[in-house]
């Protein structure tokens, strides 16, 4: 059944995807490849926003470049689509120039741990207070399938014609030492737990880190022989243990190894706007002009 | 409108360029700077980080120049005035992020104090050799604007118009500075905030669900803004997009946006002249300068007259767009023109277009490192005058 015929029949069942009030309409078909995971995980988070209870206008999106990237257009919020691998720095001007917006950066490995590998961890020993949301295919999709900093050891990659011999990041653990305040990990066969981190993580202030294991059907598993979409959710299933608390620095991938998921770290410290503004009144007193949302003036 | 009195420091003031640079932006309603360390900028950020907790605003010292280069631009999508500040070798890094604000048409002013180059340089030394990097630096075809100062106290006045040229025109608006010109100190006199004309930005006059992000009419290149937050769910992308902001991979679109980028400016050309002009009328030879190199013209200018050669100077405030209907004005009388820089080469190239070899352009070309020996540029004029 094509997509048209689909949505032509919900229409005259009286259904409608709850996914749909959260997307551009006029945006879909989107560009995705059957069997990836990156729709799931736009689920999952329309789920999230809905149970956050947040004024949807108070939520902003921001990606940068590649498959993932994309997913800021299809949202129905206000949304960016900005430049390979500075979707956190814009984000953090963004909610720093707005601190009453929720903002969201929604991106890929790559775009977000090779590129923009310096402002993640700088965003999070800032404890700039953003919600990343990185979406993890193990490659690059964009641009055909080359190593990323996050191919386990082993796979071919066009750019690793012979198999990877590079170490991989362990995302988690980077996350965790920079200091993420909320640091997580799902594949998008754990949807109803990946739903419930969003959600967590719209409502924390704060560094939050959300990894989210996807497969890329297209490049990675099909260059890999590893199958298809489905067959890499088996794999998620099959090999993936639920350990929250875990150690991040015990929690690295391995080439088809086994996953450890779940909440790593939840803990609390001054986001950088709380730590300005608190510290600029300690010091200038009557002479400094509180800033941001209700807290600040401006 | 009138500036906000919170930014504006009335009075007057002994201080250099760069610190004059800063409390002009504060002045034009800057509330939010990122930057990264650079020589020798960073005055201009380090006075932005003391005052702005008095003012009300952010400053935030990111970890690079890629950052802070697309920071501003998610702050002047959150609703504020913005600018970066950087030299050379942090101008180079923020390109990508030039092409971006043009493209997203954000609102957004560029210091660059130029110091010698290429790579890193002279640090501590003058030059004014990124003239065509600002305008051709990012990929792709777009329109700038960019505005040379000659001393503390322009480099104030001027960067309120820096800042309304941005909000009027929705597109990088270069402030180019140089070492010298931002280290000289000199009296800067600071006028009460209602002296102050302030261009706000160009918010939407449509309600949400009636308004397209990039709609505009013929008459009016330029569209409405609005920030995130205000329920217009707005999609902004750096890809090529149509009216209501979304991508759009065809040609048309393509040619479409494109040409509406470079036409907002060059359609307005000649409301964006800025000469002031010296002697120019019946001259036999003009010099034409701008920044730190205009003040050492003027001085041989000055030399020559005693010697009685009729000379005008026409100094550039705004280089890009390049005036050259200005330029082909002076052409029909003058005999030639001379064109000192702080480069080998590059506003001269600009200046040979825009007279077509009706007269001669003679360059007066400096490698930087320091200013133009006045008798370097005195000897040209004698030399062109005979």
């Amino acid at each position: 059944m094509s997509e048209t015929q689909l949505l032509d029949l919900e229409q005259e069942l009286g259904l409608e995807n709850p996914v749909m009030p959260y997307l551009r309409q006029d945006r879909i078909p989107h560009i995705w490849c059957p069997g990836c995971g990156i729709g799931t995980t736009v689920n999952c988070f329309t789920r999230a926003l809905t149970e956050s209870g947040r004024d949807l206008d108070s939520i902003a999106v921001v990606s940068g470049i590649g498959c993932t990237g994309r997913v800021a257009g299809y949202l129905n919020l206000d949304s960016f689509h900005t430049t390979h691998g500075r979707a956190i720095p814009f984000a953090t001007g963004l909610k720093l120039a707005n601190p009453d917006l929720k903002v969201v950066v929604y991106s890929g490995d790559g775009d977000l741990s090779a590129i923009g590998g310096n402002h993640l961890v700088h965003a999070a020993r800032r404890n700039m207070d953003l919600m990343v949301v990185c979406v993890n295919n193990f490659t690059y999709g964009m641009t055909g399938g080359q190593v990323a900093p996050t191919t386990p050891l082993g796979p071919t990659q066009t750019t690793m014609p012979f198999g990877n011999f590079e170490q991989p990041f362990n995302l988690p653990f980077l996350a965790d030492a920079c200091g993420a305040v909320y640091v997580a990990r799902w594949t998008v066969f754990h949807v109803r737990q990946l739903a419930k981190a969003m959600k967590e993580g719209l409502q924390k202030k704060g560094f939050v880190f959300i990894e989210a294991l996807s497969p890329c059907p297209t490049l990675y598993s099909r260059r890999n022989r590893l199958g298809d979409g489905v067959d890499q959710l088996k794999y998620f299933k099959e090999r993936s243990t639920i350990k929250n608390g875990a150690d991040t620095k015990d929690v690295g991938l391995t080439y088809q190894g086994d996953i450890i998921v779940g909440k790593f770290v939840d803990r609390d410290r001054s986001t950088w706007l709380e730590a300005m503004n608190e510290h600029f009144s300690k010091v200038l007193g009557d002479r400094f002009t509180p800033y941001g949302g209700s807290r600040g003036q401006d | 409108m009138h500036a906000d009195p919170k930014g504006v420091l009335t009075g007057i003031h002994f201080i250099d360029g760069d610190h004059a640079a800063c409390e002009g932006a504060l002045a034009a309603g800057c509330r939010f700077v990122a930057g990264y360390p650079i020589t020798p900028s960073t005055e201009v950020v380090e006075r932005f980080a003391s005052r702005i907790p008095q003012v009300g605003g952010v400053f935030i010292q990111l970890e690079d120049e890629l950052a802070s280069s697309i920071a501003i631009q998610g702050a002047a999508w959150g609703g504020k005035k913005v600018m970066s500040v950087t030299s050379g070798p942090g101008l180079s890094l923020m390109m990508e992020h030039i092409g971006y604000a043009a493209i997203t048409e954000t609102p957004s002013v560029w210091v660059d104090v130029q110091r010698g180059g290429p790579s890193t340089g002279l640090p501590t030394l003058p030059a004014q050799q990124d003239m065509m990097q600002a305008k051709w630096g990012s990929h792709g075809d777009y329109e700038i604007i960019a505005l040379s100062p000659s001393s503390p106290q322009e480099c104030f006045d001027l960067m309120i118009t820096a800042f309304n040229l941005a909000e009027t025109y929705r597109c990088p608006v270069f402030f180019m500075m140089d070492e010298v010109v931002g280290h000289m100190t000199e009296r800067v006199a600071i006028p009460s905030a209602d002296q102050i004309e302030i261009v706000p930005r160009k918010w939407a006059t449509k309600p949400p669900g009636k308004f397209q992000l990039y709609a505009t009419t013929d008459d009016d290149l330029v569209p409405e803004m609005v920030k995130a937050g205000d329920g217009y769910r707005v999609h902004v992308t750096g890809l090529t997009h149509d009216e209501r902001g979304y991508p759009a991979m065809n040609p048309q679109a393509q040619d479409r946006l494109v040409r509406r980028l470079r036409e907002k400016i060059r359609r307005n050309a000649d409301r964006l002249v800025d000469v002031r002009m010296d002697g120019v009328d019946g001259a036999d030879v003009v010099v034409l300068s701008y920044g730190i190199t205009s003040r050492i013209a003027a001085a041989a200018v000055e030399a020559a007259r005693t010697r009685g050669v009729n000379v005008g100077h026409a100094r550039l405030i705004i280089c890009w767009p390049f005036p050259a209907s200005a330029v082909q004005e002076v052409a029909k009388t003058a005999k030639a023109l001379v064109f000192p820089e702080l480069n080998l080469g590059q506003m001269v190239l600009e200046a040979e277009r825009a007279v077509a070899g009706k007269i001669p352009v003679i360059g007066v070309p400096h490698a930087g490192g320091t200013v133009h020996d006045p008798q370097t540029i005195l000897d040209k004029i004698l030399e062109v005058a005979r």
